[in-house]
């Protein structure tokens, strides 16, 4: 009779301190030995983990009010402008926003030293930070400027809210051109010198519950070093891809709106990047726990690196250019190993997330949970499957003269 | 014998075809590892410099008579561990793989000596955890 669990008895196992808890790494060499069956009911937990840079990521703040009170139309943080759209004294620092002094590429290659992810990263480390703010003055709003030094200990709240993680799979980044490329799969050297991939593969969440069964809203997980929340699928979140016989997705597919406290994370594990010619981004570490609720779940745990396919795209005019081109696929065992043929040529790989990283926060979430610090959370909701009929879009074409928008208040 | 070396040279110094002579009067092999020289022509050169034991010092004592202040070329580049995440990227771009990845941990190490500062780790890092440490000298 195959092993079923349910997330309470798993969760009563995490109280008493008795959960038996693996990374997504381990459960590989466990299941090669004992097999699925015996595994399936020894295992309890498998913990995944990555660490990479996620620019769709960033924070909102509520900074307290000034005396007299402000209603703040622009907001910067170290001189990075925050989205102040929304209440008086609320805003939203992105982790790919730059400084409106930065040169960006008008030296090519810019080198984006400085951007929100940097702001976040310093935030947390309890840096000071300098706070500007400008206001056009309301009879309950009189202040017009703020020009101040705050800490993270200083804010009202401040959380994380990251609207698209953990991309399940990504492609792998190569140059077609004759010139060396700058994007934000790194450098690219011409005539595909190298070839770029960003997964932690094996340990990445969604790799390891490719159809979401476990993975929904409501889901605790590792976010930043603390404890955070999956909050609803993440933009883009695209299931129903063309997937391996184990189901893995052959390139991106599903992804993850995460929510936390920034004030309980550390800095260690959000840090801010600056990506030569592209911009400023955020490496953000994620962790996911798997229940091992039945054999079918194991199975999906214990996928390999050698078992995860990902689409070989050329950036230099595939990409930008939207221009469909068939490369094949390369699987993360290859990737890693630091060199994959093309065309019958030996390339070098280049790495983006980080594999250590990732193993660690496998391994820290294996901690909590043996130590029973950290319960496993049933979702609410689950997020749209392979089965959902998502189309991918992009932005019409259509000629906006001539259009009443907004009763004729037309931008011109 | 051979060795890499900084040489930090002045606008007038700059003119002056020293590589030339280094090749022509000394018999010695160059292979410039980087060059930076700023709009008012000063600047630094990095050389591997290789030939006799006789030519190579007298080679030097020339570069050094003309007034360019020559210096060993050692611990210039720094990787800092701790600002690092180990994401791997500057080891394919590492040409003496003194920046390298463990292919069972994946985790990356640097060794100081195999490096030849061509400079190449220091675009490609997010983290800029590698940084190039000369002591550049305002005016020379």
């Amino acid at each position: 009779m195959a092993a079923k669990k349910s997330y309470e008895e798993i969760n009563e196992k995490i109280k008493r301190g008795e959960a038996v808890v693996v990374t997504a790494e381990e459960v590989i060499g466990i299941v090669a030995e004992k097999g699925y069956a015996k595994a399936a009911q020894e295992i309890d937990v498998v913990t995944t983990g990555t660490f990479g840079p996620m620019c769709s990521s960033g924070a909102f703040i509520n900074f307290g009010h000034s005396n007299p009170r402000i209603k703040m139309k622009k907001v910067w943080l170290n001189g990075v402008e925050a989205y102040s759209g929304i209440a008086a004294v609320d805003a939203y620092i992105g982790a790919a926003q730059l400084p409106d002094t930065d040169p960006e590429n008008k030296v090519f290659p810019g080198r984006f030293s400085y951007g929100g992810g940097h702001v976040i990263h310093d935030l947390l480390a309890r840096k000071e930070i300098r706070l500007e703010a400008v206001g056009y003055g309301t009879n309950c709003y009189p202040n017009k400027k703020v020009d101040t030094i705050i800490t993270l200990d200083d804010v009202n709240d401040a959380f994380l809210f990251n609207p698209r993680n953990a991309y399940q799979n990504y492609n792998c980044a190569i140059n077609l051109g004759d010139k060396a490329i700058y994007t934000y799969m790194g450098i690219l050297k011409p005539k595909v010198g190298n070839a770029s991939y960003s997964s932690a593969g094996q340990l990445s969440p969604l790799l390891n519950d490719p159809y979401y069964r476990t993975i929904g809203i409501g889901t605790r997980i590792f976010l930043g070093g603390g404890v955070g929340y999956v909050a609803w699928n993440g933009t883009q979140h695209h299931p129903n891809v063309a997937r391996g016989e184990n189901g893995v997705p052959l390139g991106g597919a599903g992804t993850l709106a995460l929510i936390g406290d920034l004030k309980q994370m550390d800095p260690n594990w959000l840090v801010g990047l600056s990506f030569i010619g592209y911009g400023a981004t955020m490496a953000v570490g994620i962790g996911i726990p798997i229940p091992i609720l039945d054999e079918e779940m194991l199975h999906y745990t214990a996928v390999k690196d050698e078992d995860i396919y990902c689409p070989i795209v050329d950036y230099n005019e595939g990409y930008p250019y939207s221009k469909p081109m068939d490369l094949g696929l390369v699987n993360y065992k290859d990737l890693k190993s630091g060199k994959i043929i093309f065309n019958g040529k030996e390339v070098v790989t280049t790495p983006q997330s980080s594999y250590p990283r990732a193993r660690k926060i496998a391994e820290t979430l294996k901690g909590w949970i043996q130590r029973g610090q950290f319960e496993l959370t049933q979702p609410v909701a689950n997020i749209p499957s392979a089965d959902a009929d998502i189309v991918f879009k992009s932005i019409p074409e259509r000629n906006p003269g001539g259009t009443n928008l907004n009763g004729g208040n037309r931008r011109d | 014998m051979k060795n890499k070396l900084v040489c930090y040279f002045s606008a007038a110094q700059s003119e002056q075809p020293i590589i030339y002579r280094l090749v022509k009067n000394y018999d010695l092999s160059i292979n410039i590892i980087k060059a930076d020289i700023n709009p008012q022509k000063e600047g630094f050169l990095v050389l591997e410099l290789e030939g006799e034991k006789n030519s190579y010092d007298e080679g030097v004592a020339f570069i050094k008579s003309l007034g360019v202040v020559v210096e060993p070329l050692s611990e210039t580049v720094v990787w800092q561990p701790e600002v690092c995440i180990q994401c791997g990227a500057c080891a394919s771009f590492c040409p003496t793989e003194a920046l390298n990845i463990d292919r069972d941990s994946m985790e990356v190490s640097f060794d100081n000596a195999k490096c030849v500062v061509c400079g190449m780790c220091l675009d490609c890092c997010p983290t800029r955890a590698i940084q190039l440490h000369f002591e550049i000298k305002e005016a020379v």
